[in-house]
């Protein structure tokens, strides 16, 4: 009858060790994990205790699913391996203690018997297997293959608390197999062939014969329980932490919609200054953080050669964390202006992140304190000073605002003035940009062959706000929303519209309680949309061109509409190829978060000329369909400087409406 | 002595300003309404050979009927104190009936400082004056070049400090020497200013006073980067890249490219303004040129009010296309 | 150390400029009035004295609209003390001004005032060396450096062509500052906020207004359009294309 002898070969003194050393172990951890907490709470409040449910969700799907982690077929396949091998280890562990000290102990009852034995057996033994598999995968990847987001970590120990991770593993597998099949080539169970690993192991040791193996056996079996033990106990003070970290940092993570900017914690000094201004659950970020390097690969600022790494700022606020007396400052010492102004808030960091840590909360608090400092650039100085004293970045007057309407008959509705139906919100750029005036005139007129009701604020309007946060001046920000929400609660509208993603974002999720539940706020792309689906706007044209569609950033990452533009570009009978970055995977042009506002220092290659190389390889794509009047702007300059204006032509997706309508 | 227009020369290290022909030129204007003398006034300290050949070397003369030389040896350098005390006296005895000052850190200070000491009239930014019937009128630019600002002299003595532009250097100077008398100074005593030492500017750099084309660059070139797109086409058209004051504060451009009123004033054959409003700091440092061509995307830029040739178009988007054109003219 | 900074306000150039209808003055109704940039300068050079040396910033300004706003900024960047001036100040010249800042300025014995060289809308002089004469103190104008001890300020005083002059003066002293250190900061709007809170602005009346030293404008007008340039028009190829033939006429190229 198949059953597990535990204690095999283990003399008296070796039983009571293992026990000792446990317990000891346990202490250990416990000290761990305890001095980390301690750590997380030197920083600021924050409940995260809302809808537990959702949380609880979240955990299964992303903790123990590892559905981001997946993405990457590659790295997901070897971390479910190595997870889920080292799950049913652990696991099988926990059984074979229950299994002897308590129910053998006090029922005399063995439940690890007979063909629940077998089967226990031979799926830790596969499983096992596949978490050397998976240690295997990692390895090579991490040592043969060397993909850059894996290499040149800012902090130099961590290496060695990487190869320490992959190694310890595979010490804990591998020793576990040897005392298996040292046990079974003595042992010769019939139930052997059930362990099949370990069978074959035994195979080769049954050769050696006894008492050799015994000797050996006992030897490898204190091996085993020393690494196991050591395995467990230093899981807190190593990467291995972030089996805890990760699930707790999933689980706690914010449940706001992605565009709502985090208010500053103190609103009278706001911004992070030090770490004990960061909230526990930033300083959680940091320490959840695996390292893997993903959000470095989408970061566009990286990618142009700037020196911000988001990856590297959580592992350098992580080591900061953990430094003793070294009389470093946090900001300029270990995180640097530059890096933090490098940031186009674009989200991809935050988006790809499989442990859920939040980047752009932590870049955009920290420069919340250098903006208190005074420590901007000259250029974006002038651009918050303009917003400041005009409602806008141009340093126009705010009379000039509408100017752009003048030559359009009939003349658009004041909305301060009549009631009507939608509340367009013009945006800075489709206002006051030269070059964008044309599209924003085509708008009026797309709206106006549609019978929509529309009106617009006229100077009353101001910038929406949104960038002016994430580049860490709330009071500005706040003063900005509270200015266009007093002008909207003194009209009568049902919906808003803007052309503007920016603008949308934050109309969406700063002005709620002058705004949503009564007003849906939606980006034009989407108002068409409907239109054509309700059959009240109908194209005449079928225009048979051959494009490729950008997802701004706060349209589609932020906001999740990537469907809306896709079937107003089919409607309009033009034949759409996706770049291989597109949807949540687009790649910023660079001009958010105030970047276009600063001084372009520091670029090797810009944002938007890598996006118009990627699209240029598409073929035979002739338009750069984009739908942000920033996207406009920044990648026509684009097409210029890498000289591919006989080749692609950019269009915002109003004017190929207004082509299919005329 | 009512009639008379007093002109307080500047010079600076021995060199005579071009603004003191400028208010030659304007005393003499006015003298022909009052039927006074130009009287030009210099004050130093062993300075008797620039009083009597101010313009040694040129074969010309400045066009004063009379000049007064005021010797001390706190005037050796130019300080705002000792020429107030110097030249108060001179007024209060005198009473001309206009003393022209230059609108310059010299000048400037001078003029305000007696204005209020004296309790005399006072008018700045003075572009113009000019003869109307019986009464001496007055124009000055204010609002960075905006708005003209015209009105009469006041019947007492004014002091009026004038920004050049309105009338030219040339018909400031004159073949004959005027007749100069050494006036003694009055007690220079508790004099609370002192110059210790000059800076000269960087040497080493070009000097855009002798260049025949200048590529200028303003405001609107908006990032330092851009500057390229003007170093290109001034290496297309051999001129040499210089900048308004907002250009050289940010660091952009050293303060040898600087042209304005505190910078240098030049004279090319073409002054390509890129980006630049127009203000009378800068502008009147350009009044030498022969000819401006300005590129500003606002048309009311008051710039095109001195330009020859004008484009209201975005200099960032004209500039490649026109050295690309100039390259192959070059070529060709 | 004690520094007065007295500031004026002048038309926002960004606004379209018109004249009213008696021909002599500007069309206040839509002008914007923002602080004279070179007052800007000296306020941020004051601070910056302050920073250095100790001392204390007390910034004087007229009643004007706005004017809370740009005191409580000047606050928020380390402004001790703020000081408006109420009365029929929206037209009085730059003599009138002067008069009214010395009044205010003696009382707080300053050691030194730093002011903006010039304003835009300069007719009759500049504020800063009228106000030295009523106040009896020697002037410097067109600063850009400024080092203060042991009772005379240091100062870089610019000249045309780039040249600098390195001049001493005993204090207290008026200086007008052409230029401070570096531009002025960026205060946060939140900084602005909490010195609204934490600060008072202290209202002093001012008595009769002297102009006398100021002028008539009889007339006000924009440049004559006759002096225009000649506008090349276009796309850019064409106009590219016309410049070229200028050079060439020129015998540039």
């Amino acid at each position: 009858m198949p059953i597990r002898e535990t204690f095999w070969n283990i003399p008296q003194w070796a039983e009571i060790g293992q026990y000792v050393l446990g317990l000891l172990t346990v202490l250990v951890f416990a000290y761990g994990v305890f001095r980390r907490v301690q750590r997380w709470r030197i920083g600021q409040p924050e409940p995260r205790t809302d809808r537990l449910g959702a949380r609880l969700l979240s955990v299964m799907v992303h903790a123990l699913g590892q559905v981001r982690t997946a993405q990457d077929i590659y790295a997901g396949v070897m971390h479910l391996t190595i997870f889920w091998g080292m799950a049913a280890l652990f696991i099988g562990t926990v059984l074979a203690t229950v299994d002897w000290d308590v129910t053998h102990l006090l029922f005399g009852l063995q439940f690890l018997s007979g063909g629940v034995y077998v089967l226990y057996e031979l799926i830790l033994d596969i499983l096992g297997a596949l978490l050397l598999v998976g240690l295997g995968m990692a390895a090579y990847r991490r040592y043969i293959v060397r993909p850059p987001r894996l290499q040149n970590a800012p902090v130099q120990r961590l290496a060695w608390d990487d190869a320490y991770a992959i190694g310890m593993l595979a010490l804990v597998a591998i020793t576990g197999y040897l005392v298996e099949g040292l046990r079974l080539a003595v042992v010769k169970p019939d139930w052997a062939v059930w362990s099949p690993v370990g069978n074959t192991l035994a195979a080769a040791f049954t050769a050696m014969g006894d008492p050799t193996n015994r000797a050996l056996h006992l030897t490898v079996w204190i091996t085993h329980g020393l690494v196991a033990f050591t395995f467990i106990a230093s899981i807190p003070f190593t990467k291995l932490f972030h089996i805890v970290a990760a699930p707790l940092n999933i689980f706690f993570h914010s449940l706001q919609p992605a565009g709502a900017l985090a208010p500053a914690h103190h609103s009278s000094e706001p911004g992070v200054k030090e770490l004990r201004d960061f909230t526990w659950k930033q300083i959680l970020d940091f320490e959840a953080c695996v390292h893997c390097g993903r959000c470095q690969d989408n970061c566009p600022a990286y990618a142009s050669g700037l020196s911000l790494s988001p990856r590297n700022i959580m592992i350098k606020l992580d080591a900061y964390l953990w430094e003793r007396g070294n009389g470093r400052a946090l900001h300029g010492d270990v995180i640097t202006a530059d890096e933090l102004w490098a940031c186009t808030t674009c989200r991809a960091c935050v988006q790809v992140c499989p442990v859920f840590t939040d980047q752009l909360a932590a870049i955009v608090d920290m420069r919340r304190y250098l903006l208190r400092e005074g420590r901007v650039d000259e250029k974006l100085q002038r651009a918050l000073t303009d917003l400041r004293r005009y409602g806008n970045s141009f340093g126009q007057s705010e009379r000039a605002r509408a100017k752009w309407t003048q030559p359009l008959q009939p003349k658009i509705k004041d909305a301060r003035k009549e009631a009507v139906e939608y509340l367009w919100f013009v945006g800075d750029y489709a206002s006051y940009s030269p070059s964008l005036i044309e599209i924003t005139r085509k708008t009026a007129q797309v709206f106006q062959k549609a019978g929509l009701d529309f009106g617009i604020l006229y100077e009353s309007e101001s910038n929406a706000g949104n960038d002016v946060g994430r580049v860490g001046e709330e009071g500005l920000f706040r003063r900005l929303v509270k200015k266009n929400a007093t002008e909207f609660g003194k009209c009568t509208f049902k919906t808003i519209v803007t052309t503007d993603p920016h603008s949308y974002n934050a109309l969406k999720h700063e002005y709620l309680s002058e705004i949503n539940g009564r007003h849906p706020v939606l980006h034009y792309s989407e108002l068409l949309d409907q239109l054509i689906a309700s059959g009240q706007l109908k194209f005449s044209q079928k225009l048979g061109y051959r494009v490729t569609y950008h997802d701004p950033c706060y349209l589609g990452r932020y906001n999740g509409v990537y469907d809306a533009p896709r079937r107003l570009i089919a409607a309009t009978g033009s034949e759409l190829v996706e770049m291989p970055r597109h949807r949540d995977r687009a790649f910023c042009c660079g001009a958010g978060g105030g970047r276009i506002w600063m001084e372009e220092s520091g670029v090797k290659e810009r944002p938007s000329e890598a996006r118009i190389r990627e699209a240029v390889r598409l073929d035979g794509v002739k338009v750069f369909v984009v739908a942000c009047p920033k996207d406009v702007t920044m990648y026509r300059d684009a097409v210029k400087t890498t000289g591919y204006e006989d080749r692609l032509v950019v269009r915002d997706l109003i004017e190929l409406v207004y082509e299919a309508l005329s | 002595m009512k009639q008379d227009i007093y002109v307080l020369i500047e010079y600076l290290r021995g060199q005579v300003a071009d603004i003191s022909c400028v208010m030659l030129a304007a005393a003499r204007e006015l003298a022909q309404g009052t039927n006074g003398l130009v009287v030009g006034v210099l004050l130093g300290h062993n300075a008797q050979g620039l009083a009597s050949d101010p313009l040694s070397g040129s074969g010309q003369w400045l066009a004063a009927d009379r000049m007064l030389y005021v010797d001390h040896p706190a005037l050796a350098e130019f300080t705002a104190d000792a020429y107030q005390k110097a030249l108060a006296g001179l007024i209060k005895d005198n009473m001309p009936c206009v003393v022209l000052f230059g609108d310059t850190s010299v000048g400037a200070e001078v003029a305000n400082g007696l204005s209020a000491r004296l309790g005399l009239p006072l008018v700045s930014h003075c572009y113009g004056v000019r003869v109307d019937g019986s009464v001496l009128k007055f124009v000055s630019k204010i609002c960075g070049g905006k708005i003209m600002a015209e009105g009469a002299l006041p019947e007492t003595t004014t002091l009026v400090t004038m920004i050049p532009g309105g009338f030219k250097p040339e018909h400031g100077r004159g073949a004959q020497p005027p007749e100069v008398t050494t006036v003694a100074s009055p007690a220079l005593e508790g004099l609370r200013i002192s110059l210790k030492q000059y800076i000269e500017p960087t040497a080493g750099d070009v000097d855009i006073s002798r260049e025949p084309v200048l590529i200028a660059v303003g405001r609107g070139v908006q990032r330092q980067n851009n500057l390229a797109l003007a170093e290109d086409l001034a290496k297309a058209l051999g001129g040499v890249v210089c900048g308004s004051r907002p250009v050289v504060d940010q660091g952009w451009l050293p303060t040898t490219r600087l042209v304005g009123k505190s910078g240098k004033s030049v004279k090319p054959k073409i002054y390509l303004a890129l980006g630049i409003s127009g203000a009378p700091e800068h502008v009147e440092a350009l009044t030498g040129s022969e000819v401006i061509i300005a590129i500003n995307t606002d048309p009311s830029a008051p710039i095109f009010n001195i330009a020859r040739y004008g484009a209201a178009v975005d200099l960032l988007e004209v500039v490649p296309v026109l050295t690309e054109k100039v390259k192959q003219a070059r070529s060709a | 150390m004690n520094i007065v900074v007295p500031i004026k306000f002048v038309p926002d150039l960004v606004e379209e400029m018109t004249i009213d209808e008696s021909g002599a003055a500007l069309d206040r109704t839509w002008l914007r009035l923002i602080i004279n940039e070179f007052d800007d300068h000296a306020i941020e050079q004051a601070i910056l004295l302050k920073e250095r040396g100790g001392g204390q910033v007390m910034v004087v300004a007229p009643e004007v609209e706005g004017v809370d706003d740009v005191l409580y900024t000047a606050a928020a960047k380390g402004a001790g003390r703020l000081i408006k001036l109420t009365g029929d100040l929206g037209n009085a010249n730059n003599h009138a001004l002067a008069r009214v800042f010395a009044t205010a300025a003696k009382d707080l014995q300053p050691d030194l005032v730093l002011i903006g060289v010039q304003a835009h809308d300069d007719l009759d002089g500049a504020v800063g060396p009228l106000l030295a004469e009523y106040l009896g103190m020697p002037y410097l104008g067109y600063v850009s450096a400024v080092e203060v001890s042991d009772g005379k300020a240091t100062v870089r005083k610019e000249y045309p062509g780039g040249l600098m002059a390195e001049m001493e003066v005993t204090l207290p002293a008026v200086l007008g500052i052409q230029a401070a250190e570096h531009p002025p900061r960026y205060v946060v709007t939140s900084k602005i906020y909490q010195a609204m809170e934490a600060t008072t602005i202290e209202a002093q009346a001012v008595g009769e207004l002297d102009p006398s030293g100021g002028l008539t404008v009889d007339r006000m007008f924009q440049p004559e359009a006759a002096e225009r340039a000649t506008m090349i028009e276009g796309d850019l190829t064409g106009i590219a294309t016309k410049l070229v033939e200028i050079f060439k006429g020129l015998s540039v190229l």
